[in-house]
């Protein structure tokens, strides 16, 4: 089971440089390190995202997708992209709070990095790691929408304005669905923290523990997890045939790269977290009673397990995104307070009551 | 003597916290208090975190900063306010003003130097449990608080009522 636990590796890099240099040094290059690692890992993830999206909406559309840049399949479609979006000027406006305008997009970004770094990449293999970890997930995803308020507001456009008050409401409302529903699965593993949650799916994944209430809770999480993500059918904030592009309208080069990245890196946190718990985050697919074939499973590795089925769960949003038409903004409040919110209570209470008689496996 | 990290980023958050609080107030734009606020709001929580109190450090993050900001500037994005608010101020006001200040930092000062710095009196860099901050929010026993966590939730549904009361249409 232990093969590929990276704590052993982390300590004993850890160990080294302790013993060949001083401590303050220590905890500044490994800062550093982790730090480039995250934000490696978010610009790769977002070009391979991208390209999923172009190929995945291509298909349900029956179109070939990118096919010219980069030989067979358009590899290179997405980097072209972003280098030309990295060498576009980034325009200044007239009349607008030019602090606050400069300002939202590293909101957007920084509660995005800041979630992302709590998801569990592997045994031993997560960046932040606190016993309130999911809380803390919450909390900071709860920061980005101050970002489209006040992208919305200070681009001193109507287009934009609209768009960020669809978007502030939209997100605010959906917040609660995704609250209750993840602590509905805490109720279930009995802890916070991020790894003991993984670590409490062990036997078999959350989805099957939990039976009917774990699904239920399943798929509530990923509608409103959704419409935390901003995408289709919950894309009101930037319909184009209504708001241009909502509230990042008047924004170009990097500053509209910084909202474009944080929106499909919300997509694969979104699918982290639920693959976290509901599917077991990296624990490998284990069946009570089958030692052999759990063995087998156990051979692989578990970052594998966790991106594989953090994909899969992109590919179901994606899925949604391109099956469903756009919902009005009295729909969209009318689905999450009138239905997904009590809902999702009935459920915490029905997996309270699972949990308390012992209902679940 | 050495000075840990943790003491540098407690200095350095510390320091911004002065810093956008001030300009907070002084600040002529609405928004841009907010947002100064809500850098002092996202300090605050980095300094329970520096002090272990993660959880506390995520209640402040979720209720003020991703709560109470985002309604401060969902209301101003609804309403039509001003943007600049220069107001001129009375000298009676502002010495009122002054006096009110210099109290409040007496009492600040007199709490400190007669309690010990707060960083050297918990422990850094250990968690508090969830489990014991849960218990002690609904336990009955000595350094338990269920009756004000109970009271506290009924007061927050008379607000609610009180609110749906106003904001309901007249039949």
């Amino acid at each position: 089971m232990d093969y590929y636990n990276l704590q052993p590796i982390l300590l004993g890099i850890d160990r080294y440089m302790n013993s060949i240099m001083p401590g303050w040094l220590v905890t500044v290059l490994e800062g550093l390190a982790v730090g480039i690692f995250i934000m490696l890992m978010y610009i790769i993830l977002a070009i391979i995202l991208i390209y999923m999206e172009r190929k995945v909406c291509a298909a349900f559309q029956c179109r070939i997708g990118p096919n010219r840049v980069g030989g067979k399949g358009g590899l290179l479609q997405v980097p072209a992209d972003v280098i030309k979006m990295l060498t576009k000027e980034v325009i200044t406006l007239k009349n607008s709070d030019k602090f606050l305008y400069g300002l939202a997009p590293f909101l957007v970004i920084m509660a995005s990095i800041l979630t992302f770094s709590c998801l569990p990449w592997n045994k031993g293999g997560e960046v932040l790691h606190m016993n309130i970890g999911i809380f803390f997930v919450l909390a900071a995803s709860s920061i980005g929408v101050l970002g489209i308020l006040l992208a919305g507001w200070s681009s001193n456009s109507k287009y934009s304005l609209i768009g960020a008050i669809r978007s502030g409401a939209m997100i605010i409302s959906y917040e609660l669905s995704i609250g209750i529903s993840v602590l509905t699965m805490v109720v279930i593993s009995g802890t916070m923290d991020i790894q003991g949650i993984v670590e409490s799916q062990a036997g078999a994944w959350n989805i099957f523990r939990g039976h009917i209430p774990a699904i239920a809770a399943f798929i509530i999480y990923l509608i409103a997890g959704n419409a935390e993500a901003n995408r289709a059918p919950f894309d009101l904030a930037e319909a184009e045939q209504e708001l241009t592009a909502g509230y990042h309208t008047e924004y170009s080069g990097i500053h509209f790269g910084f909202f474009y990245l944080a929106e499909y890196l919300n997509l694969f946190i979104t699918s982290g977290i639920a693959t976290t718990l509901f599917l077991g985050g990296w624990m490998p697919l284990h069946i009570a009673g089958l030692d052999g074939f759990n063995a087998v499973m156990d051979y692989i590795p578990g970052f594998i397990w966790f991106i594989g089925k953090t994909f899969f769960i992109v590919f179901l949003l994606m899925w949604i995104r391109w099956s469903f038409p756009r919902l009005r903004i009295d729909q969209v409040l009318a689905l999450e307070w009138k239905y997904l919110m009590p809902t999702s209570l009935v459920i915490l209470i029905v997996m309270t009551i699972c949990k308390v008689y012992g209902l679940i496996f | 003597m050495a000075i840990t990290l943790q003491e540098i980023a407690f200095y350095a958050v510390a320091a911004c916290i002065t810093v956008f609080s001030i300009l907070s107030v002084t600040t002529g734009k609405i928004l841009r208090a907010a947002t100064y606020l809500l850098f002092v709001l996202l300090g605050t929580g980095f300094i329970y975190g520096i002090l272990g109190y993660t959880y506390l450090s995520a209640v402040q993050l979720i209720v003020y900063a991703g709560g109470i900001v985002v309604l401060y500037v969902f209301s101003i994005l609804l309403t039509q306010s001003a943007n600049d608010m220069k107001y001129s101020i009375r000298k009676a006001r502002i010495l009122s003003i002054l006096l009110t200040c210099a109290v409040g930092a007496a009492l600040v000062i007199f709490l400190v130097v007669t309690n010990d710095f707060a960083l050297n009196t918990i422990p850094q860099g250990e968690e508090l449990n969830v489990k014991e901050i849960g218990h002690a929010l609904i336990g009955t026993g000595k350094y338990q608080f269920v009756l004000p966590f109970e009271i506290t939730g009924v007061l927050l549904l008379a607000c609610m009522i009180g609110a749906i009361m106003i904001a309901r249409k007249k039949q």
